[in-house]
C-alpha cells in the first residue's frame, strides 16, 4: 500500500477496513453543526476532471473542504487541455503549483497509473474513475454502505431496514452481493468486485453475455445471465446504469427488452430476502435499470451512497494525505476530543 | 571507406567451422581456412557468426511526412547497426506512397543514404483508404521496382478490393502484404482481448479480428491463385490457419515481429505506453506458438515492423500514445534470446528465416545469398557471446521507443557490409 489510491485491488483486507471505520468517524463530523475538521488546513488538493461528473467531483470538493484543505477545480473543458496540453505538462503545472494530493477523473483506463508511476508529480494520487477500469473510492462507498445496513445491527447482522448501523472493525464475510448491468463498461463494477472480494464477500455479476468481458473467468466471482435465479439469494443487488446508447452497438436489442430481462422492478424486487437492499450507483436510468417503485422504496440506497460518499472521500483524503501509512502502522482515526477543541 | 578489398579472418559461416572470407570489389572473392590478402584490410571476427545481411520486410521509415520520428537516413543507419542490409520501407507515409512519384522518392533516398539498400513498399489502395486500387503497375515499373504491395496500419478489409489486389498484381509477380485486422472487432481496441484486458478495462483487440481476415485472405488467394503474405501474425490461431493454407499448397508466407515472439500482454498491467503496438501484444501461448511455427518454417520469416515514434507519443497516458516499437537494432538480439538460444533454430535458420525467406517473398536481388564465392557481399558478423543490457540513447534510430530499455539481451552486431563496403565497423556506423 502506498501514498496513492488508484485500484481497489491494492487494498488488503485491513487497508479496506481502516478506510471504512475512519469514515465512520468522517460521517459523525457531518452530524454536527459545524461539519468541519482543521486537518489538512494549509493542504491543496486539485481535483483534475477530464471527464464531465459533477456528481463525483462535488463529493471530492466537499470532503477536502470538510477536512480544511485548499481545493482546486481543474476541468480539462475550455481548459488548456481542450487545446492539446498533454496530460504530462498538467501535472507538471499542478505539481508547480504545490498540489498536494490530485483526484483525477479521465476518460482513459491507466491515466491515474500513469500520473502516479511517472515521475510527474510528487503528491498523492486519487482514482475518481478512469476509463473502464477503476473507481476505488465509489466502491469504498459502496462496502461502507452495505457494512452499514448488512453488518450494521448489534450482532453483525443486517439492521433489517431499521436504517444504517454501525459495523465498526467488521468486514462483509459471507454477504452474497449480486451487480447487474454493464459490466463490460463499469468501473464501478472492476473496483467493487476487488474490494467486496477482499472484504469477504461472493460477488455475482449478472449482465446479457454481451455486455460482460471476455476474459472474466479470471475474476473471483460468479457469473449469471439470470436475475430471476440470483435474486433470492442476494443480501446486496447493485444495478448499473446502462446507457441506452449501447443498443446501437448491438449490446442488447431494445431497452425495453433489457429492462424485462435485466432491470429491477416491484415484483422481482420481492424476490429478494427481506433484510437484502438495492442499491444504484447514480445517476438512474428510471424505467430502464430500475423502476420508479424500486428507486424510492425503502430498501433504496441511493440517496444514503451518495452521502457516503462524501464521507469516504474524507476518509481517503486524510489517511492518504495525514502521512499515515495505512496498511504497515494503522493510522489513528482523529480523536473526538481534539476535534471537540478544534470547533470550538 | 574506399577500401575494396577486405579479409574476414576466423568467422564462422552460418554458426560452422572458422573460415576466412575475402571481400573483393563488392563481392565474396574467396572462403577457405586460411587466406591470405597482402592488400586487404583486415577484420579479426575471432569465432563471430558470419549471416547473409539481413532483409527486413516490414520498416517504417517515416520519411516523407514524418521526419521528427524517422528519416530514410536515420532509419537506414538503425538498419545497418542491427545488421541489416536491405529493408522495406512501408507505404504509411504523408503523403502516402500510392504513386509512382512517392515511391521513386523514398528509392532515391535509400541510395543516397547508403548505409541499407531501400525498396519502397507500395500502397494497395490509394491513400490506403481501402476504396480504389493505386496505380499498383505505375509503382512495379517506375525505378524503386515495387514488388511488395500493404495497406499496412490499415486491413484492405473489402474482399473485393483484396481479390482484385491479389489478381491484378499477378502480372507483374507482386504480392499483397496484408495487415490482418478487421476492423469493426477492433473499434476503440487498445490491447488483446482477454484476462489483462478484462481487468485493465482496456478496449480489447480479439485474436479472431486477425484470424478471420487471414483465413479469408489464404481462401481468396487460393482461389485466384495468387501469393498472399501475412504481415506481422500474432495469434495461435492464425498459425494453424497458416499451416493449413500451406498443407494445400497454396501461395501463403507470414511474418512475426520479434516482440511477439518474446513480450506479453501481462507487459500491459504498467500501462507503460511503450508497450503499445499495433497488433498488440499476446499471451504467452501465442507467444510459444509462434516461435515453434517460426522453427518449423510455418512462418516463413521475422519482421521488424520498427515503427519509431517521438517521445511525447509514449510519454502519455495509454490511450492517447501512439502504437508501434522499434525493432531494427534489437531485431537480431531478440531472434538468438528466443530462437537460438532456447534451441528452437540454429544459425542456418536464423539466416534463412532473416534474410534469404523474406528476400525471396520481396524477390529482392542480391540479397539473402549463401556465403559464397561470387555472391554479392552483403553479410553480417555476429558476436554472440555478448550479454548487455539495450540502452535506447545509444540508438541510431531517431526514436527511443522501445520496449527493451534496460532489458539484457544477447548478441551483438559487429560488423555490417553492404555489397563488399562495411556500414558498421567495430560496432560502430562507418
Amino acid at each position: 500500500m502506498n501514498r496513492h489510491l488508484i485500484s481497489a485491488a491494492d487494498l488488503t483486507r485491513d487497508d479496506a477496513v481502516l478506510f471504512l471505520d475512519t469514515a465512520e468517524e468522517m460521517a459523525r463530523v457531518a452530524d454536527r453543526p459545524i461539519k468541519k475538521l482543521p486537518t489538512l488546513r494549509g493542504r491543496t488538493v486539485v481535483n483534475l476532471f477530464f471527464e464531465d461528473s459533477t456528481r463525483t467531483r462535488i463529493s471530492f470538493e466537499a470532503a477536502a473542504k470538510r477536512l480544511s484543505a485548499d481545493v482546486i477545480n481543474f476541468s480539462a473543458k475550455g481548459s488548456s487541455v481542450s487545446k492539446g496540453e498533454s496530460l504530462k505538462d498538467t501535472a507538471l503545472t499542478l505539481e508547480a503549483m504545490g498540489a498536494d494530493a490530485v483526484v483525477i477523473r479521465h476518460h482513459d483506463s491507466g491515466a491515474p497509473h500513469r500520473l502516479a508511476t511517472s515521475g510527474w508529480i510528487g503528491g498523492s494520487v486519487v482514482n475518481a474513475g478512469d476509463g473502464t477500469h477503476e473507481h476505488p473510492t465509489q466502491a469504498l462507498l459502496d462496502a461502507f454502505t452495505m457494512r452499514r445496513h448488512l453488518a450494521g445491527a448489534a450482532d453483525g447482522g443486517p439492521t433489517h431496514h431499521r436504517g444504517p448501523g454501525d459495523g465498526t472493525g467488521r468486514d462483509l464475510a459471507g454477504r452474497r452481493i449480486t451487480i447487474v448491468g454493464d459490466i463490460l463498461h463499469s468501473r464501478v463494477a472492476r473496483s467493487n468486485v476487488h474490494l467486496l472480494t477482499t472484504l469477504g464477500a461472493h460477488v455475482t455479476l449478472v449482465a446479457p453475455p454481451t455486455l460482460v468481458p471476455i476474459g472474466v473467468g479470471q475474476w473471483p466471482c460468479e457469473v449469471s445471465y439470470d436475475l430471476d435465479a440470483v435474486l433470492p439469494k442476494s443480501d446486496a443487488v447493485m444495478m448499473l446504469r446502462v446507457q441506452r446508447e449501447r443498443m446501437n452497438a448491438a449490446f442488447f436489442p431494445t431497452e425495453r427488452e433489457y429492462a424485462r430481462r435485466y432491470g429491477l422492478h416491484g415484483e422481482r424486487m420481492a424476490k429478494m430476502p427481506d433484510h437484502a437492499i438495492v442499491m444504484h450507483p447514480g445517476p438512474m436510468n428510471r424505467g430502464m435499470e430500475i423502476t420508479a417503485e424500486v428507486a424510492d422504496s425503502v430498501r433504496c440506497t441511493a440517496v444514503e451512497q451518495v452521502a457516503n460518499g462524501v464521507s469516504i472521500r474524507m476518509a481517503v483524503l486524510y489517511l492518504l494525505l495525514g502521512g499515515a501509512a495505512f496498511g504497515s502502522t494503522p493510522a489513528p482515526a482523529p480523536s473526538t476530543t481534539a476535534r471537540t477543541e478544534e470547533n470550538t | 571507406m574506399t577500401m575494396s578489398k577486405i579479409l574476414i579472418r576466423g568467422a564462422r559461416p552460418l554458426g560452422g567451422e572458422p573460415r576466412d572470407v575475402l571481400i573483393d570489389a563488392g563481392t565474396i572473392a574467396a572462403v577457405g581456412p586460411a587466406l591470405e590478402a597482402a592488400d586487404a584490410q583486415i577484420v579479426e571476427a575471432d569465432g563471430q557468426i558470419l549471416l547473409p545481411g539481413l532483409v527486413d520486410l516490414h520498416t517504417h521509415l517515416r520519411e516523407p511526412g514524418r521526419e521528427d520520428s524517422e528519416t530514410v537516413l536515420t532509419g537506414t543507419k538503425a538498419a545497418a547497426v542491427g545488421g541489416f542490409t536491405a529493408v522495406h520501407a512501408m507505404a504509411n507515409t504523408f503523403p502516402v506512397a500510392d504513386t509512382a512519384g512517392v515511391v521513386e522518392q523514398v528509392w532515391r533516398l535509400g541510395k543516397e543514404s547508403g548505409y541499407c539498400d531501400v525498396q519502397p513498399v507500395g500502397a494497395v489502395t490509394v491513400g490506403l483508404a481501402g476504396k480504389q486500387l493505386a496505380e499498383l503497375g505505375a509503382m512495379h515499373d517506375s525505378a524503386a521496382g515495387v514488388r511488395v504491395f500493404s495497406d499496412d496500419g490499415k486491413c484492405v478489409d473489402d474482399a473485393v478490393i483484396m481479390r482484385r489486389a491479389l489478381e491484378y498484381v499477378k502480372a507483374f509477380d507482386g504480392v499483397v502484404a496484408q495487415h490482418a485486422q478487421e476492423p469493426r472487432l477492433t473499434e476503440g481496441a487498445q490491447m488483446n482481448e482477454g484476462a489483462v484486458s478484462a481487468e485493465l478495462g482496456l478496449g480489447g483487440w480479439p485474436a479472431v479480428a486477425e484470424e478471420s481476415i487471414i483465413a479469408r485472405d489464404v481462401l481468396l488467394a487460393a482461389h485466384v491463385g495468387s501469393r498472399v503474405h501475412i504481415c506481422h501474425l500474432s495469434t495461435a490461431g492464425s498459425v494453424e490457419i497458416v499451416r493449413w493454407a500451406k498443407s494445400k499448397g497454396w501461395h501463403v508466407t507470414a511474418e512475426v515481429t520479434p516482440h511477439h515472439l518474446l513480450l506479453t500482454d501481462e507487459l500491459v498491467r504498467s500501462y507503460n505506453p511503450v508497450y503499445k503496438v499495433n497488433p498488440p501484444l499476446r499471451t504467452e501461448a501465442d507467444v510459444l506458438a509462434l516461435r515453434e511455427a517460426l522453427a518449423d518454417g510455418t512462418i516463413d520469416c521475422v519482421a521488424t515492423d520498427h515503427a519509431p515514434h517521438p517521445h511525447e507519443d509514449k510519454d502519455c497516458e495509454w490511450g492517447a500514445a501512439a502504437m508501434g516499437m522499434v525493432g531494427l537494432e534489437t531485431a537480431l538480439s531478440v531472434v538468438q534470446h528466443t530462437m537460438v538460444d532456447t534451441g528452437l533454430l540454429d544459425w542456418p535458420g536464423v539466416a534463412d528465416r532473416m534474410s534469404a525467406r523474406p528476400a525471396a517473398i520481396g524477390r529482392l536481388r542480391g540479397h539473402g545469398r549463401p556465403i559464397a564465392v561470387g555472391e554479392p557481399a552483403n553479410l553480417t558478423l555476429l558476436d554472440s557471446a555478448y550479454r548487455g543490457a539495450v540502452d535506447p540513447a545509444g540508438f541510431a534510430s531517431r526514436s527511443r521507443n522501445t520496449p527493451y530499455e534496460g532489458r539484457e539481451l544477447p548478441g551483438r552486431v559487429t560488423h555490417t557490409f553492404l555489397r563488399g563496403r562495411a556500414t558498421v565497423m567495430d560496432g560502430k556506423l562507418t
